[in-house]
């Protein structure tokens, strides 16, 4: 195996685990650009979507073409439930209780997912049958080319609900200014809703995509979580455009850090990389820096 | 007739050695086992199997004419509910010996306390330090991480294999098998030319694989526990790589080949404890009679296929009887004495020899290599 193919098969691998940080971290945006609080249950999300499908495969018998939507659907409604049973009920006070609460969310649905399925690792199988695709000496699985053109469909579709429909303007109207979004006719509550919904409907779909590569287990989401949060802050956090590159950009960086440096200290190459950007850029790669964001 | 005059003597027979020993003294045996939290998938069997023997001992006349009761306390996985257990057994419940804990870590904070207080401890969890330096009254029923080390070079060698690149897990499994096999490599003519890790929840390791290939490593070997060596196999067969791949023995269960796919698992060889490749043990072997009747009475009598964990509780427990037996006291220092006496006995892991500086008393030979094959286990010789 020559070097150039070898770094081929770095960037091949990292962009695809890049892409599951980017679609957690797209969650995050969503809920973020409507309430201003950070969603740490966003990982729950991503964990329920492969789960789900898992177990409406296995238990319930229902074909993997069925299983994929029924999956995404049962989250989103997740999704909607966690912001009427908790945050609705103490809406109006600061971002950070909300983040707290999001934080004893994230806790209750893996210990619900983990009494529920059991604590074993389960696989899913690939959307489309098939070998490996051979590229230039690397490979890459054909459920690779489905995560990345999944990930991408769904920016395209965020970018365009957030610029161009009223519902998506109207969205991000709450998070500037919620008095003002109010008094301008805007149902502040039921944009909070539709966010949670939307954004438990990405984090679905990332899980459902990622589960035939990556197995899935109740626990799946605490590093998800943390990874996605951290390719959100890496891309500027807000910018949906940024989120999903700044998850591929980390996926880049810690596969490159395994194979060229050292793969014990893989995480720690692409954080200390992650600080010093951060340290340049305080508002991320693409986050508009004189933004008043808390 | 003949079938109810055996039986009718076979009753009385019963009679006579239950009924008095119901009158005598019961002999308390500790027990601490991880029956809930994230080790419950240890507890759980060896609870079982605990109270399963506790019935079978008492039914077949007890040991020593007197019954025998089994204590079973749940540490919930913490150390400070195991040290806890510990204390009130010995103090409390004044029991002649403990068995357990399930998690080395567990087994580790409660050893100064049978030291102080003299009782023997059998452990069913894995790590060396519980039995490297040698404490006079600590045993350990889990061969030894190296052991499954030894067992996998000394097939590489056979195989004519000399250079080897190592993937491990990051974690507490996979960093003592790392030291394991930096430190047997050069021993038996092994290099180590590839030295890889990766995150234990890492959901790909396609880099590393891919940084293996480009040395020349004769075979891989892994070391780690689910999920982590379930991706390797995949992502192995994604990168097109022939080089053998070599398990450890933490993935010795069918979950394993179910999580990597029979097809991504197919030719790892893995070095397995007997239970589960149970139905390919020869006839002769030594362990055949016991492993295939405890399998069957466990599976039997919990409906739910046998662990190799619930197998070291069996063992442990069984080693205790066996002390008790040959010291005929159930004085604790007696049990001690007697449970480093014990040679050439057959449990279900392995063929036991304890000696004063050997409080493990297993060998290599407690494991058997295995091949996966069309999504079985075969059993190589």
């Amino acid at each position: 195996m020559t070097a150039a193919s070898a770094f081929l098969q770095y960037v091949i691998s990292g962009a695809t685990v890049g892409s599951t940080y980017g679609l957690t971290a797209l969650g995050f945006t969503v809920i973020f650009n409507t309430t201003e609080i950070i969603n740490f249950a966003q990982g729950e999300f991503v964990m329920l979507g492969g789960m789900l499908a898992v177990f409406a495969l296995r238990w319930g018998g229902v074909p993997l073409p069925a299983a994929v939507p029924l999956a995404v659907l049962g989250v989103t409604a997740i999704g909607v439930l966690v912001d009427r049973l908790t945050i609705r009920p103490v809406r109006g006070r600061s971002p950070i209780t909300l983040i707290i609460i999001t934080i004893g969310v994230s806790i209750l649905l893996r210990g619900g997912a983990m009494l529920l399925f059991g604590k074993d690792t389960f696989p899913l199988p690939a959307f489309s049958p098939g070998g490996p695709i051979h590229l230039g000496g690397a490979t890459l699985l054909p459920q690779s080319l489905w995560v990345g053109g999944i990930t991408l469909l769904t920016l395209l579709a965020m970018k365009f609900f957030f610029e161009r429909t009223l519902s998506g303007k109207a969205m991000l109207a709450c998070a500037c200014d919620r008095k003002a979004a109010s008094l301008m006719g805007i149902h502040v509550e039921s944009m909070v809703t539709l966010s949670f919904a939307f954004s438990a409907m990405v984090g679905a779909l990332g899980g459902v995509i990622l589960a035939p590569i990556t197995l899935t287990s109740y626990d799946v989401g605490i590093l998800l979580g943390l990874k996605g949060f951290a390719a959100c802050i890496l891309g500027g956090l807000g910018n949906p455009f940024g989120a999903v590159v700044g998850g591929v950009i980390l996926g880049i960086l810690e596969s490159l850090g395994a194979g060229l440096l050292s793969s014990g200290y893989k995480d720690a190459v692409a954080f200390v990389i992650l600080l010093a950007l951060l340290f340049l850029r305080p508002a991320g790669l693409f986050g508009s820096s004189g933004a008043e964001r808390v | 007739m003949k079938g109810i005059g055996n039986f009718i003597l076979g009753a009385l027979f019963a009679a006579v050695l239950v009924f008095p020993a119901s009158a005598a003294e019961p002999i308390r045996i500790g027990a601490i086992f991880s029956v809930t939290g994230p080790a419950s998938f240890l507890g759980e069997p060896e609870r079982n199997t605990a109270k399963m023997l506790e019935e079978d001992i008492n039914k077949s006349g007890g040991i020593l004419g007197r019954p025998v009761e089994i204590i079973v306390y749940d540490d919930e996985t913490d150390a400070t509910k195991a040290v806890t257990a510990v204390d009130r057994l010995i103090k409390k419940d004044k029991v002649v010996a403990v068995i357990g804990p399930s998690t080395s870590g567990n087994t580790l904070a409660i050893m100064p306390k049978v030291e102080e207080a003299k009782v023997p401890l059998v452990s069913c969890a894995a790590a060396k330090k519980i039995v490297q330096p040698v404490r006079p009254y600590v045993f350990k029923v889990v061969p030894s991480d190296i052991l499954a080390v030894k067992k996998i070079f000394q097939h590489a060698k056979k195989a004519g294999i000399s250079k080897i690149a190592i993937l491990t897990a990051s974690d507490g499994y996979g960093a003592g098998g790392r030291e394991d096999m930096k430190e047997l490599a050069p021993q038996m003519g092994i290099s180590i030319v590839a030295d890889e890790v990766y995150g234990p929840k890492d959901t790909d390791m396609t880099a590393q694989l891919t940084k293996i290939k480009g040395t020349d490593a004769q075979a891989i070997v892994c070391w780690g526990t689910n999920p982590g060596p379930a991706v390797i196999a995949r992502n192995r067969v994604q990168l097109g790589i022939v080089t053998p791949l070599y398990m450890s023995h933490g993935v010795a269960s069918p979950k394993f080949i179910e999580l990597a796919g029979a097809a991504n698992a197919e030719g790892i060889l893995l070095p397995a404890g007997r239970l589960i490749s149970e139905p390919q043990v020869p006839a002769g072997q030594p362990q055949k009679k016991i492993l295939a009747a405890y399998i069957k009475e466990y599976e039997a009598k919990y409906r739910q296929p046998v662990s190799t964990f619930g197998g070291y509780a069996y063992d442990a427990i069984m080693l205790v009887v066996q002390a008790i037996r040959s010291a005929k006291s159930a004085d604790p220092a007696a049990i001690r004495d007697a449970l480093e006496k014990v040679r050439g006995y057959n449990a279900t892991t392995g063929e036991f020899n304890f000696s004063e500086k050997d409080h493990n008393g297993l060998t290599e030979e407690a494991f058997v290599m295995v091949r996966i094959t069309k999504g079985d286990w075969e059993m190589l010789k």
